[in-house]
């Protein structure tokens, strides 16, 4: 399913549709989550991602009125489709025959607690113990990217550059 | 394990990696595909997302929380980069509609 979604990413030629398939990728990748006992993550997943991401994505969809199919078929580079499809081809390829290789020497580690709070107490710990500088570097990085993007899209009153 | 109970196959660290690398795979593909900025910012989701899912196999896999705590932070990265990246590109919009990755020379000197 995940893969399905995310061929439709690139694959289907409406904005729109590309975006619907993105919400089916970022499922699966949720539905993963909770396969790996991560379950905070899944539903950050969720609620952000599927949320706020993708719903993000159609507003600018609809705002600027793109969502007619483009034509696929135009390429102005003839030789460029078939060699991105190879250099995707070979990272993928590489990365899974490194994986494969190695999958025998994989440590395995104290499993972590699966019961029922357990994963988001110990996340919280270790987000708020460990990587609490990191937290509040994110805090400021997100104050950062609203005002930008406020200034960036705010209309000139007084008859600037734009 | 909740899919062992249910008498499913449980799938491996190798899996979820393999998964992994085939998303990022086809978002890096798409990536390069693709024309339209929009579709080209939904294939660097897909790249996050593949890393995401490695990142949390691993964590499992290591019983290192540590792991989960990096796929928080790159969740956060990746809401501002999608906000900060969709206002430059209604900015860019606004002005030359239709424009693809192709036509966006306006930095050039």
């Amino acid at each position: 399913m995940v893969i399905a979604g995310a061929l439709g990413v690139i694959l289907r030629s409406n904005p729109v549709h590309a975006a619907l398939s993105l919400v089916l990728t970022l499922f699966g990748v949720a539905v993963h989550f909770v396969a790996l006992e991560a379950h905070f993550l899944a539903a950050v997943q969720v609620i952000v991602y599927a949320g706020a991401i993708v719903v993000l994505f159609l507003f600018v969809i609809m705002l600027l009125g793109v969502d007619k199919a483009e034509d696929l078929s135009i390429e102005p580079f003839p030789v460029q489709r078939p060699m991105a499809v190879l250099v995707g081809a070979a990272v993928a390829g590489l990365v899974i025959a490194a994986v494969v290789r190695a999958r025998d020497t994989l440590a395995e580690g104290t499993p972590l607690p699966a019961e029922d709070d357990q994963n988001i107490q110990a996340l919280a710990r270790n987000l708020f113990q460990d990587h609490v500088f990191a937290f509040e570097f994110t805090s400021i990085l997100l104050i950062v990217a609203v005002a930008g993007t406020v200034i960036l899209t705010r209309k000139e009153k007084q008859g600037g550059a734009e | 394990m909740t899919a062992a109970m249910l008498g499913a196959v449980v799938p491996t660290t190798t899996y979820y990696l393999i998964l992994s690398a085939l998303l990022f795979g086809i978002g890096a593909a798409g990536l390069m595909i693709r024309r339209n900025p929009l579709i080209m910012f939904m294939c660097v989701e897909l790249m996050l997302n593949a890393v995401n899912i490695s990142f949390v196999a691993l964590a499992v896999r290591f019983g290192d929380i540590d792991g989960q705590t990096a796929v928080f932070f790159v969740m956060v990265v990746a809401a501002a980069e999608v906000v900060v990246g969709l206002g430059i590109i209604i900015s860019i919009l606004k002005r030359r509609p239709g424009a693809t990755a192709d036509d966006l020379a306006e930095l050039k000197g």
